[in-house]
């Protein structure tokens, strides 16, 4: 919302300087976006008749404007806006004038013809937005006038304010005002009008019928007769509506958007001979009903959408929305039918975003309009029209009634103000606070120290007494509500899956990988294409259709950016990622809960690794290494096709023989359709049940002071024997195993085709002394004759 | 006047300790020391002749013996450091290793910039007394709208662009446009007192560029207990900002709206060089949210507050293009 220090003086007579305002609305909850100051450095400028127009004899993008400074003398400008006239009343910056921008004007010559200043538009004026080049003035100034001194113009304050939701009243030069003038300690007051009454009373030719009452709080017409056609809105009028944002339209748009700027109220006036019967209808549209609205465009309307209606039931207009044409206001219209009314916030709301239709009216409605300022709307309407356009209003009104806000007065519990806020106040203080922005504290009759709060019919949004307290708040001063600590006794601390996550991704970036975080979207087909079934769930409004897929895996997103880094000549990237993936809720889990568990998705943690130029068993000792880091005793893997790998070099992963994801290499055709070249080793598990889970701590085994002796011994397995399982008989086989481990495996022309060789160095010790070479071979011997016994092995020479 | 036996003892002493001058390494040394000083040497028959000799005579040459072998001993120990130092001085040489032409085998990973300042967030906090609790990114409308006071048709709705998933009917699931929907998670699931921040990813459907992306990272915190209070807001705000940016910076507060706070606001801190930096939102917990979570918001009241972070990751390295956040290059990612 913009707004202007002259018009807001008008209602609030302060004098406190613009810095000290703008610090005021920022602590009041409407943050200044920009401060602009207007009508300063424009001395040089005067009002210029346009003689003649011409073209430049030697330029097309240039024309040649002679123009009068009311000394009769031609004046020649080179000018590259097109858009005045002979006659037309322009702004010129004479030569020596410092444009508000800095630039000084000075005589020249462009393509070798002289300009002698510079026609200005509004923008290079500082006075609003352009609107296709040099600004038109109204025809009936004086030509050599200086502009301020011809136009009326001081040099005045322009705040852009960002305007939260719950702040209906701050849509409005007097709602911002009120709460300016309460901050700022002056008295506010709100517009007065008093127009001329004149004819018979409005009800002789008007009517409402509000036929959906709960969407249509109250709808007044009013009847203004005699328009001028010919009449055009003021200069100043002009003006403020400019800089605020609104292109001067007609006199009666004109005043129509004036009456709502300064008072929040959007109105509609129809010409009254447009509408049937003069009667007007409001009722819920019928679905499938159609009307064509104000920008041209035929709207197709439902059955919650509220819609305004002549005598003949015929749509005039979306309520609260926009207005069709069949009632506008034309060069014929002498009598004007002006409605001012109260639509359910909601329901504006509802209809003008589903149909796009984001209009000032509607955001204004939308929010929630103060149906008890409607009279004094119409009434300034009614002023402004009869000085600019010379109607009277006819007396009486026509005013439609339907359900409008409970307005209870709000107990407000002095106690309650400061058990949130953590401040000091009585009774006396919260009312010096709340009755200048018209929140009327009455004591409680039955509670000493509370206050019967009134809320004002300007604030829709309140309802409750947290948000007065709010109010309180923001009146009393953030900044002056003393800050505290907390005093929990209460340790912060890390959860054990927090502490086990941050674990993995230490050692996984020890290992030499870096963590991407690629988009959780895929494209319709990529799963497919990665090898996995087509089970991403959907989203219904994607930004782009690349990105309309929640992932079920992390393949795709890290071999997209493997070959991302392929492209650019970064090979042998060791990517890794830990995020989520989204399933499909498996059938007959129906969990229990607020919201609705039974629709979301199996959403789970996972652990994604992709080695670039690395086999398959690199990505089984990254499986290993973290297994083991996570304490993970029981972690194997199991040779096994996955889906998108290699059919012959995957597995799956398993902690005590419960598969919790996948191991091996990414399958060559993902790889070629990603146009990678180098294998990928890939690894993606689980994370849920592998960071959750407790481990024990580890039980202490006390380290000899003693010398050890190791032992090599190589065995032949049948093939089908898993070295984990041999490795586990050798640990048990006797007291004096400290350690073993696998340093070869040897299948060779030597070996039988279904036997393999595994070699083991075995570490023996005693805590009580050296181990003497007999005890050594006897301990040996020992574990011999179990994995022999054991496995069917045989002890290689 | 020294008998023969004396001098010839002091002959064979400096012939010894003149052989041993010219061994030209270690072993040859102590070949020569066998010779000279060794049991079959000279001196040695010399000493074993002592016997014969008067007492006199006998005395004297047995000083004259002690004194000889005594400088032949230090002759050798002398000799011995020269060749042992000779001899190391060679060995180093031949050792030379240029140690600046050395390179790590495989240099350790990177975690993202995202990770780290998240970590470092919930480290700050947790040092604060916090908890770290997390919660999914697809969400029912309960969650992530309706329970935190956004009803449907609700303006505020508009604040937060959604995207829907197509899973019920249309509206019923989203990708969550905030972390708040973990409040009342962790109110359903524990209940006060809750001391927590929420860190996560979130989603917002609005189209990308240098300054906005649909997809980014946010944490906040929560406080629901006994005689919380406005002033706790301001106060831990306060702690957080000096605890995470430094002691030189300070924050503000100012009114603001968002539906699941009131009174609401807006935080800014504010640099040690005066500048302002607007982090994020915060406010009290509105009953109504508190209500929703099964908590009596006459017993308790909470606070809370959030920020996104990828902008602050970014900022510390200069990083000025948001969708830089997203990027999988290594030549990005390995330089943090």
């Amino acid at each position: 919302m913009k707004v202007l220090q002259s018009w807001l003086r008008e209602l609030a007579p302060f004098d406190q300087d613009p810095d000290t305002v703008s610090a005021a609305f920022n602590d009041l909850g409407t943050p200044v976006e920009e401060v602009t100051r207007l009508g300063e450095g424009l001395d040089g400028i005067v009002v210029a008749r346009v003689l003649e127009t011409r073209p430049h004899p030697r330029a097309d993008r240039i024309g040649l404007v002679d123009v009068d400074l009311g000394d009769g003398e031609a004046l020649q400008i080179c000018c590259g806006a097109f858009n005045m006239a002979a006659g037309d009343l322009v702004p010129l910056a004479t030569l020596g004038t410092t444009m508000p921008d800095g630039m000084e004007i000075a005589r020249r010559k462009m393509r070798g013809e002289w300009s002698n200043g510079m026609l200005c538009s509004s923008t290079e004026l500082g006075l609003g937005a352009d609107h296709g080049g040099i600004r038109i003035l109204a025809p009936d100034l004086v030509p050599g006038t200086p502009l301020t001194e011809a136009i009326g113009l001081e040099p005045d304050v322009l705040w852009d304010l960002e305007v939260n939701a719950n702040r209906p009243d701050a849509l409005s030069v007097a709602g911002l005002a009120r709460d300016l003038a309460a901050r700022l300690g002056v008295p506010f007051s709100l517009p007065t009008a008093d127009p001329r009454r004149d004819g018979a009373e409005a009800a002789t030719e008007l009517g409402v019928e509000i036929l959906d009452p709960d969407l249509c709080g109250r709808f007044g017409v009013w009847l203004l007769r005699g328009l001028d056609p010919a009449a055009t809105s003021p200069e100043w009028m002009q003006r403020r509506l400019t800089v605020l944002g609104m292109r001067p339209i007609s006199a009666l748009v004109d005043i129509s958007n004036y009456v709502m700027l300064e008072l929040g109220q959007p109105n509609h006036p129809y010409d009254r001979d447009g509408v049937p019967e003069g009667r007007f209808r409001i009722r819920r549209a019928r679905p499938g009903e159609t009307l064509t609205t104000l920008d041209d465009v035929a709207r197709s309307l439902d059955g919650e959408d509220l819609l305004i209606c002549g005598g003949d039931d015929v749509a005039l207009g979306i309520a609260g929305v926009m207005g069709g044409a069949s009632a506008e206001i034309s060069a014929a219209t002498t009598d004007v039918a002006l409605e001012m009314a109260w639509f359910l916030p909601r329901s504006v709301g509802r209809t003008a975003r589903r149909l796009g239709l984001r209009t000032e009216a509607a955001a204004r409605f939308e929010r929630g309009c103060d149906p008890e300022v409607i009279d004094l709307a119409a009434a300034r309407f009614a002023s402004l029209a009869e000085e600019v356009c010379g109607t009277a209003l006819a007396p009486g009104v026509v005013d439609g009634r339907g359900q409008l806000p409970d307005r209870t007065p709000v107990r407000v519990r002095t106690g309650r103000v400061n058990q949130v806020l953590g401040t000091d106040l009585d009774a006396a203080a919260v009312t010096r606070l709340l009755d200048p922005i018209g929140f009327t504290c009455t004591p409680a009759p039955d509670a000493e120290g509370d206050l019967d709060v009134a809320i004002p019919s300007w604030r829709h949004d309140s309802t409750a007494e947290i948000d007065v307290v709010e109010e309180v708040a923001r009146h009393h001063g953030y900044d002056r509500i003393p800050r505290r600590e907390l005093a929990t006794s209460r340790p912060g601390r890390l959860s054990t899956v927090q502490h086990r996550r941050r674990e993995l991704r230490g050692l996984l970036t020890g290992l030499g990988l870096t963590e991407v975080m690629p988009l959780p979207f895929l494209a319709p087909g990529q799963l497919t294409a990665a090898g996995f079934p087509a089970a991403g769930i959907e989203l219904r409004n994607s930004l782009v259709a690349e990105e309309s897929v929640l992932r079920t895996t992390l393949l795709p997103g890290l071999v997209a950016a493997v070959a991302t880094n392929a492209a650019r000549r970064s090979f042998g990237v060791r990517l890794f990622e830990v995020g989520h993936v989204f399933l499909p809720r498996r059938d007959g889990e129906v969990p229990d809960g607020p919201g609705r568990p039974d629709l979301l998705p199996d959403e789970r943690e996972h652990l994604g690794v992709a080695l670039a130029g690395a086999e398959a068993p690199e990505a089984v000792r990254a499986w290993l290494a973290l297994a083991a880091r996570l304490g993970l005793g029981d972690a194997d893997v199991a040779n096994e096709p996955g889906p998108g790998l290699h059919p012959t070099r995957s597995a799956v992963a398993r902690v005590g023989g419960t598969p919790v994801g996948t191991v091996g290499e990414i399958d060559p055709g993902v790889l070629a359709a990603h146009g990678i070249s180098e294998r990928v080793a890939w690894l993606e598990v689980d994370l849920g049940d592998l960071l959750a889970r407790e481990v024990g701590e580890v039980a202490y085994r006390p380290v000899s002071r003693f010398p050890s002796s190791d032992v090599d011994l190589a065995f032949e397995v049948p093939s089908s024997t898993s070295a984990a399982d041999v490795e586990r008989t050798l640990l048990r086989a006797s007291p004096l195993v400290w350690s073993v481990a696998l340093f070869d495996t040897y299948r060779a022309p030597g070996v039988d085709s279904d036997r393999r060789s595994l070699a083991y160095r075995v570490r023996f010790d005693s805590s009580e002394r050296t181990l003497t070479d007999a005890e050594v071979a006897e301990a040996r011997q020992t574990l011999i004759d179990a994995v022999v016994a054991a496995h069917g092995a045989t002890l290689r020479g | 006047m020294g008998s023969q036996v004396t001098d010839d003892i002091a002959r064979l002493g400096a012939t010894a300790v003149e052989r041993l001058a010219w061994a030209t390494d270690v072993d040859g040394l102590r070949a020569v020391e066998s010779e000279v000083i060794g049991k079959g040497s000279e001196l040695a028959g010399v000493k074993r002749s002592l016997g014969g000799l008067d007492p006199d005579e006998r005395r004297e040459a047995g000083l004259a013996l002690n004194r000889a072998t005594a400088e032949v001993a230090a002759a050798a120990a002398d000799r011995r450091a020269e060749l042992e130092a000779a001899a190391h001085t060679e060995t180093v040489a031949a050792e030379r290793l240029d140690l600046t032409e050395v390179r790590s085998a495989r240099s350790a990973g990177h975690l993202h910039l995202v990770t780290q300042t998240m970590e470092e967030l919930e480290d700050v906090f947790v040092g604060l007394g916090f908890e770290v609790a997390e919660g999914p990114e697809v969400e029912d409308d309960w969650h992530n709208f309706t329970g935190l006071n956004l009803p449907a048709y609700h303006p505020a709705r508009d604040m937060q662009d959604t995207f829907f998933v197509d899973l019920g009917e249309p509206g019923d699931v989203v990708l969550r446009t905030h972390t708040s929907p973990v409040q009342l998670r962790v109110m359903e699931e524990q209940g006060p007192p809750i001391y927590v921040v929420v860190p996560g990813r979130v989603h917002r459907n609005e189209a990308r560029d240098a300054t906005h992306l649909a997809t980014f990272h946010q944490i906040e915190a929560l406080v629901v207990d006994r005689g919380i209070t406005f002033g706790h807001l301001a106060g831990t705000i306060e702690a957080f900002t000096r605890a995470y940016f430094g002691p030189g910076f300070s924050s503000r507060l100012r009114p603001s709206y968002f539906p699941f706070t009131e009174p609401s606001a807006e935080f800014d801190i504010q640099r040690p060089d005066g500048s302002w930096l607007e982090l994020g939102g915060c406010g009290m917990v509105h009953p109504e949210v508190l209500r929703n979570g099964g908590i009596d918001p006459e017993e308790f009241t909470g606070f809370a507050f959030g920020f996104g972070i990828d902008r602050l990751a970014l900022a510390r390295h200069g990083v000025t293009d948001l969708r830089d956040i997203l990027s999988v290059d290594v030549r990005f990612l390995e330089q943090f």
